[in-house]
């Protein structure tokens, strides 16, 4: 057992995981999506790209690819929320919680591109 | 090469990243959850966007001040924190960045990355040398010197960084790499078209040879020289095609026997070899009877007996260390010579020359002077071994001094930049030498007391276009219209043909009535003017067509009626 592999397996399925409890719930309704998890994607998201640096294999850039694709969304996510919540009326209203919410549901497809990925891999080295 | 660079850089920041991206998660977290008190008592917390906020300028250590409210006392407990958590995290990753710039790995990958590209830039003709040895750095020197362009390539990064103090003429692309690595002649453009020869001058020679046999298979067509010090080793670079092997110890024997036996033909070699505008040499008639003295009998020292008892001189050998060295037939005195005992042993005071032919310098010098004291009239040949003792060396009073590397240097030089030349110089060696001072004399008649040029003329539509387009239309052109000032005929160009190459025969000192055909290749030596004039006639039909006519008059009416009127 490699101890890096656990902890860059752990941070990609991590990534995933938060990614989809931030999902869930009514789609448009700010109640079911609460801000700290949302957070947490991101953090976590973040770790799991720089794990993903520098590795020359076609998986790993593939990876890398995916990963990237998940932070962009997220941030893009991020940046809607702020200006919504501290600029003008100051309130998250269903229209803003619906496109935050899809922008994080495509970083979960992203997400989940990734572990499939990771887990084609590892199929694979068993063989 | 590039990629490697920026996966090495992302590699290395990973753990520097990530333990940011973690504290600035744990910093806004700690925000987060410990409430701050407003002035009338009521509790608040951060929200996410106003935690980032503060982290991103307490971090880097900006700070603006207590954002959005003031802070509660527990707040500013776990600000005073976090401060110098972060700012130990950014000291950490900016160090390690800065580490990168400094790494060996990286900066290499970087330095064959700008050498990569030079390499690429390169649009003119030029030499691969591998090995920037004495004899490298002579080459590269010469080359760079008569305005063609080289590739340096040597295992040492202190030799690479000889080639930047050098100071040659030319911007010298070199990296410190191993030749043996075939990708290593790849990236210094040895499958490029521009790439005219490759030359290996290693100090090893199973170097040199592995080399050759790689530059042969990935192109074919580029000549290749190589230095070898062994039979086995040439006799095995000869067998996969290399084109020219050198043996820098029979090369400097033969150049040494040249100068016992043949003043005029090693005066000619001097001569035709050297540098532009340098001061000609006056001929030295080394004494041939009587006794010489050898010092030094290693490879070099074997090598130049070798040569010695072959013309039927005797010799005396002196070496320090003939346990190592093995002893020569005849006379053999264990010593150094520099000291008066062994030379008197040698019989000095009865010897008329004597070669300091060890591989030190100073024991050279040493040696000379030694011998002088004992005998004045003495002649002397000095080994010279190392650039930098040139001053001194020419100072110590030696009829000829003798640089190898340069010998060897001069020598690939014109294999692959003259090749003519050196075609020349094999058929000159086969004539006797009364032959080369004829040849000295006819040259020296043209020229003053500076080196003359040396060039190559082929007769095709680029280097002669109007003598290739005279033939083609049935005119005949022969070698001494080439000759004639193209100003006015009657005054001949101060230059001499040396050399006729005509598909497979080679004709030295050709004879001025010969027609000039397609293809053929000459060689000239003689003032750099002539060779600037000879242009005009090779290259403009109307000039040469003046040199050709020997009756008519081409100038103008008017041209003769101001001559009529003395004003011409």
């Amino acid at each position: 057992m490699n101890p890096e592999k656990v902890v860059f397996g752990f941070f990609i399925v991590l990534a995933l995981t938060l990614n989809f409890g931030f999902f869930v719930g009514e789609f448009d309704n700010p109640e079911h999506h609460h801000v700290y998890e949302f957070f947490a994607v991101v953090v976590v998201n973040i770790i799991a790209t720089i794990l993903k640096f520098g590795d020359k294999t076609q998986m790993g850039a593939v990876l890398l690819a995916t990963s990237l694709v998940a932070v962009l969304q997220l941030v893009a996510a991020a940046v809607i929320w702020t200006i919504a919540a501290h600029t003008g009326e100051r309130v998250i209203t269903a229209s803003v919680m619906s496109s935050i919410v899809s922008l994080s549901g495509g970083a979960m497809l992203a997400n989940v591109v990734s572990v499939v990925l990771l887990v084609i891999e590892t199929v694979m080295m068993r063989r | 090469m590039m990629d490697n660079v920026i996966f090495l850089i992302l590699r290395r920041m990973r753990r520097p990243l990530i333990t940011l991206v973690v504290i600035y998660a744990v910093a806004i977290i700690g925000l987060l959850t410990i409430p701050g008190r407003l002035p009338d008592g009521t509790p608040w917390r951060m929200d996410i966007f106003h935690a980032f906020y503060f982290v991103s300028f307490m971090s880097t250590t900006i700070g603006f001040g207590e954002v959005p409210h003031e802070f509660s006392d527990a707040q500013r407990i776990w600000v005073t924190l976090v401060i110098y958590v972060s700012v130990i995290g950014w000291l950490y990753s900016i160090g390690t960045l800065l580490s990168l710039l400094q790494d060996k790995a990286f900066k290499q990958a970087l330095t064959e990355l700008r050498f990569a590209k030079h390499i690429r830039k390169l649009s003119e003709p030029f030499y691969l040398i591998c090995g920037y040895g004495e004899t490298g750095g002579t080459l590269a020197r010469d080359m760079t010197d008569r305005g063609r362009h080289v590739v340096v390539l040597d295992i040492s990064e202190d030799a690479i960084n000889m080639t930047k103090m050098a100071n040659l003429r030319d911007d010298v692309p070199a990296l410190a790499v191993d030749a043996r690595i075939p990708q290593a002649l790849v990236e210094a453009g040895l499958e490029r078209d521009q790439c005219d020869g490759v030359i290996a001058v290693t100090n090893d020679s199973w170097a040199n040879l592995k080399i050759a046999l790689t530059a042969k298979l990935l192109n074919p067509d580029t000549p290749v020289v190589c230095r070898a010090e062994s039979a086995e080793v040439e006799a095995n670079m000869a067998s996969f095609g290399t084109d020219h092997i050198i043996d820098p110890f029979e090369t400097f024997a033969l150049h040494l026997s040249t100068a016992l036996q043949a003043p005029c033909l090693y005066l000619l070699q001097q001569w035709l070899s050297g540098h532009e505008n340098e001061m000609l040499s006056e001929p030295i008639y080394p004494p041939r009877e009587g006794q010489w003295i050898l010092c030094g009998y290693g490879r070099f020292g074997k090598a130049v007996y070798r040569r010695l008892r072959q013309e039927g001189i005797d010799v005396v050998v002196v070496e320090a260390a003939p346990e190592l060295t093995g002893r020569s037939e005849g006379r053999f005195i264990e010593g150094v010579g520099t000291e008066a005992v062994t030379l008197e042993q040698a019989h000095v005071a009865h010897a008329v020359g004597l070669v300091a032919g060890t591989d030190n310098d100073v024991n050279n010098l040493s040696i000379i002077m030694t011998a002088k004291a004992l005998n004045p009239s003495l002649f002397v040949i000095l080994r010279q071994n190392l650039a930098e003792n040139e001053r001194i060396a020419h100072r110590v009073g030696a009829d000829i001094v003798m640089y190898p590397s340069s010998i060897v240097a001069n020598r690939i030089r014109s294999l692959l930049v003259t090749p003519l030349l050196s075609q020349f110089i094999g058929l000159a060696s086969n004539q006797d030498d009364a032959w080369a001072c004829r040849v000295v004399s006819r040259i020296s008649g043209v020229i003053g007391e500076r080196a003359p040029a040396v060039w190559e003329v082929t007769i095709d539509d680029e280097q002669a276009h109007a003598v290739y387009q005279h033939i083609g239309r049935g005119h005949r052109p022969l070698l001494h219209h080439l000759l004639r000032d193209p100003r006015d005929r009657d005054q001949r160009l101060d230059c001499v043909p040396l050399l006729l190459a005509r598909e497979q025969s080679r004709e030295a000192m050709p004879s001025p009535d010969t027609p000039l055909r397609h293809g053929d290749q000459l060689l000239f030596t003689g003032r750099y003017r002539a060779r600037r004039r000879m242009e005009w006639t090779l290259l403009n039909e109307h000039a040469l067509a003046y040199a050709m006519d020997d009756a008519s008059d081409h100038r103008t009416l008017l041209g003769r009626w101001f001559e009529r009127l003395g004003l011409q």
